[in-house]
């Protein structure tokens, strides 16, 4: 709790045309795919997983 | 035969004290002071404070003014004492899954400190009356004292300043709410599916104005989590970031709202815990005392 720093530490999306920038980007076919890739991410990376749109999830590190 | 008086009353002080300090000593459920290494070193110092606090009556009845001068050097070292407990549970909050949160740490420490002076205070008294009126106002005054020492002990509940109910959790697409109150964006269905689950909500109403900048303090919510958690039990562990705890506030009339993950899902258990988590000295504030001006 606090002042807490967040960090995107991976983006998910369907939709290469929407996302770009410094957090590395992985792509998915469908929406099955997104899922288990973000599932798989949230786990590795200790990360919160996010969506922002049908398309695209973040993983983000809060505190 | 004087100094046997003064003996009497510095032993009935220390005796007195240390009762106090006993009487005010109590691991509860939060099993804090850890048993029974915390409680030893506890104990101890109510020792030393209640020989400082009854040793200096004859000290001064004696003229040895000086020697008033070593309660600042007991000032110092229940300093020290509140400096160790911050530390140490400073240290050992990191290794939890819900962590207590810096103002309940400080709220804890602060007590240990002044619980010490409390038993200087006891102990003094005490010394007092067995000089000026023998063992009988001795014995009166210690009683006194004890009780008045188990009165200072406990500070307020959450649930004497607000109403606590149980909420509807609901997500709506990730967006997880409580009644009507945002909590966060939960992107993963599996995560979705165990909040669904497991997940308990909760609505904190402040009951005026001075209780809803109580319970909008951050520390203050982060202890309502951190005691339900250690009492629940917590459906969470490391590298599961989605299953947290968490509290959000509705910045219109200041009700809080709780997403809480128990080990077992028990609203009315929720709300018992809840009602007693202490309210933290640091959090208080009183708007409703500036009065007309």
């Amino acid at each position: 709790m606090g002042t807490i720093e967040k960090a995107i530490l991976a983006v998910v999306t369907r939709d290469m045309e929407r996302v770009a920038g410094g957090a590395p980007i992985f792509y998915a076919e469908t929406e099955r795919e997104m899922e288990h890739l973000a599932f798989t991410l949230e786990k590795i990376l200790d990360g919160m997983a996010h969506r922002l749109d049908p398309v695209t999830m973040i993983i983000v590190r809060h505190a | 035969m004087k100094l046997e008086l003064y003996t009497q009353a510095v032993i009935a002080g220390l005796v007195v004290g240390f009762l106090a300090r006993l009487r005010m000593l109590r691991t509860d459920y939060r099993q804090y002071p850890t048993y029974p290494h915390g409680q030893v070193i506890h104990l101890s110092l109510g020792m030393i404070a209640a020989a400082l606090g009854s040793v200096a009556v004859p000290a001064l009845l004696d003229r040895n003014y000086t020697a008033v001068t070593f309660l600042t050097l007991a000032a110092q070292q229940f300093r020290e004492v509140r400096n160790m407990e911050r530390e140490t549970l400073s240290k050992l909050d990191q290794m939890e899954l819900v962590p207590r949160g810096s103002s309940y740490i400080e709220g804890i420490a602060m007590v240990f400190e002044g619980r010490n002076y409390i038993v200087i205070f006891a102990a003094f008294v005490t010394s007092l009356a067995v000089i000026l009126g023998g063992w009988i106002s001795g014995l009166l005054a210690g009683a006194v004292m004890i009780w008045l020492s188990g009165r200072l002990r406990s500070g307020k509940y959450l649930g004497e300043i607000a109403d606590i109910s149980e909420g509807v959790l609901r997500l709506e697409g990730p967006n997880l709410y409580v009644d009507d109150i945002y909590l966060m964006n939960v992107g993963l269905l599996d995560d979705q599916e165990r909040i669904r689950r497991h997940g308990l909500g909760i609505i904190i109403k402040p009951r005026d104005k001075d209780s809803r900048v109580t319970i909008s303090n951050i520390g203050q919510r982060q202890a309502i989590l951190h005691d339900v958690s250690a009492i629940m039990g917590v459906y969470r562990d490391t590298g599961e970031p989605a299953l947290v705890p968490i509290s959000k506030r509705d910045v219109q009339d200041g009700r809080l709202g709780l997403l809480i993950l128990p080990q077992t899902r028990d609203a009315q258990m929720a709300i018992e815990v809840i009602k007693r988590v202490p309210v933290l000295e640091s959090a208080v504030r009183m708007p409703t005392e500036i009065g007309e001006n």
